[in-house]
């Protein structure tokens, strides 16, 4: 055999493998996609968002409560966890950029951001719930926002530091403070990566089921009360998922989908930003 | 060419974090509204001896200034001056270009505002002003709410000088201004250099000997840290007192 088709031979079969894994990855994504996207559609129908559940066994019921509950939490966690996400990340990347801290701080959120959420559920739960002897909606957004800071400081970290260290220098050279030099140049360079990143920690909380069990709980009604239990879509799917009715199901199946589709669309979105902030 | 001192450089050492001794007993005097070029082979100290004036380094831990810099009779180098105040006076203009990430008008205003002047009519009529002793105003007269990015290299680096002229400083420092520039770009900003010193003082680092000897008035040669020669262009370059500028201006080495 020659030198040149054993390297023919090689480069076939890397390919051959590479390609078989990219295909059973694919496959299992598609298939889950597919399902939820085929039962979900079944499923779907307008009770679901008008609707509050009804008592077991009645037709008709629906999950407007989820819904609202699920916007609300998810809205105070984006609330409460990124201003301390970008002013975390601000810290690391100027005022300790270089220092020990920084460094320090910054391998502590990326051991953070693969910390399974059960374990947030199961802090803010000894922290925000068994002291007061109740479920929350605070307790809820509190643990969603603990596992949204790390993935906001380490991004706004990232950013800040891709902006040239010069561009700070001119500003400095003009006679600016370094507040100044960091709202009005900094930031402005970084905007649209510190934004894209937002948008994904908020994607990736969205989705989550396990923080919520041990802190917002569930909740059958409709509810604004941040003070009482809450009920959201994941915690509601999980519910219904397990239970034994029928049409129990059949909104666990819708209510996956679109929270599905709603990751999907605030991650393109996010991915859309990026695409758009390197053509420029 | 005045023979007004603007800077009177004293016994100046300066050491970066680590004692590293980088400028060794300079003593140097910068004449007011006249062109200062710095020249030396790289590593030299010219743009650490640059970066004095507008007390650069103070942005940078454990740097250690020595001897005095007199500006106008203060010494700038003095603890609690105001730095803020000083960089409103000493403008700086980098290597490669750095426009902010906002319009060219704002660009132009950044200094201003910084200023406290608030008012439209006085902003647009100053960023106006700017631009046009920088020689850009024509070229973006129409566009002045577009990106800074739109401009090409050699205009970035004209707006930045607009925008360091906009505050009106006494004296402009350029750090290879044209280094990352097109010869046509290059000869735009040493045309700009050359009107510029008949309101402000200005001192030029630069590699390029030619330019050097083109638009400056004096040339100070550093080499180690030392400043080895300083005097009118016209006698470094024609007959320069010392054996190593000769050798460095006649391209013997460097």
């Amino acid at each position: 055999m020659t030198h040149e088709t054993k390297r023919r031979i090689e480069g076939f079969i890397a390919l051959l493998l590479s390609t078989m894994a990219a295909f059973v990855g694919l496959f299992w994504l598609v298939f889950i996609l597919g399902d939820v996207l085929v039962h979900g559609i079944g499923a779907m129908h307008v009770s679901l968002f008008t609707n509050d559940p009804a008592p077991a066994g009645v037709e008709g019921g629906g999950l407007r409560n989820a819904f609202l509950g699920h916007l609300i939490i998810t809205g105070f966690a984006t609330l409460i966890g990124v201003p301390i996400g970008v002013l975390g990340g601000t810290f690391l990347a100027e005022y300790a950029r270089g220092r020990w801290i920084s460094r320090v701080i910054s391998i502590l959120a990326d051991i953070m951001v693969s910390v399974p959420s059960i374990i947030v559920g199961t802090f803010i739960y000894a922290l925000m719930v068994r002291p007061v002897g109740h479920f929350s909606g605070w307790a809820g957004a509190a643990a969603l926002a603990i596992i949204m800071i790390p993935v906001v400081l380490r991004t706004t970290e990232d950013m800040l530091s891709l902006v040239p260290w010069t561009l700070r220098e001119a500003a400095f050279a003009l006679g600016s403070p370094y507040y100044k030099v960091i709202i009005q140049v900094v930031y402005r360079g970084a905007a649209t990566g510190i934004f894209t990143g937002i948008l994904l920690s908020i994607a990736r909380v969205a989705g989550e089921t396990a923080p919520l069990l041990f802190t917002a709980f569930n909740n059958s009604f409709f509810s604004y009360n941040m003070n009482g239990p809450m009920p959201s879509l994941t915690v509601s799917v999980f519910q219904y998922a397990m239970g034994p009715y029928d049409d129990w199901h059949a909104q666990a199946w819708a209510a996956s989908l679109v929270i599905t589709l709603f990751i999907l669309f605030i991650t393109i979105t996010g991915r859309l930003l990026i695409k758009w902030r390197y053509k420029q | 060419m005045t023979n007004k001192v603007e800077l009177e450089i004293k016994g100046l050492n300066f050491y970066y974090s680590g004692d590293i001794h980088a400028l060794k007993n300079i003593n140097l005097t910068i004449h007011n509204k006249s062109v200062t070029a710095l020249i030396g082979p790289s590593g030299c100290g010219k743009t650490t001896l640059l970066r004095c004036f507008n007390r650069m380094h103070d942005l940078y831990p454990k740097h250690r200034y020595e001897g005095e810099i007199l500006f106008q009779d203060d010494n700038l180098l003095a603890n609690g001056n105001d730095l803020i105040k000083l960089r409103s006076r000493i403008g700086m203009v980098f290597q490669r270009p750095t426009p902010f990430p906002m319009s060219i008008f704002d660009n132009v205003a950044y200094g201003l505002k910084l200023k406290g002047i608030k008012k439209k009519l006085d902003l647009a009529e100053r960023v106006e002003k700017a631009l046009k002793h920088a020689a850009l105003w024509d070229e973006v007269k129409n566009k002045l709410t577009a990106s800074a990015y739109d401009l090409s290299g050699g205009q970035q680096q004209r707006l930045v000088i607009a925008r360091a002229l906009a505050v009106e400083p006494e004296v402009l420092l350029f750090d290879e201004p044209t280094s990352a520039l097109d010869p046509i770009s290059t000869s735009k900003i040493e045309d700009l250099v050359m009107q510029l010193k008949k309101d402000i003082t200005i001192i030029i680092v630069t590699h390029n000997m030619q330019q050097a000897a083109r638009i400056s008035d004096w040339t100070g040669f550093l080499m180690l840290g030392e400043l080895i020669e300083f005097g009118t262009t016209e006698r470094i370059f024609t007959a320069p007192s010392e054996k190593l500028t000769e050798d460095y201006v006649t391209g013997r080495f460097g």
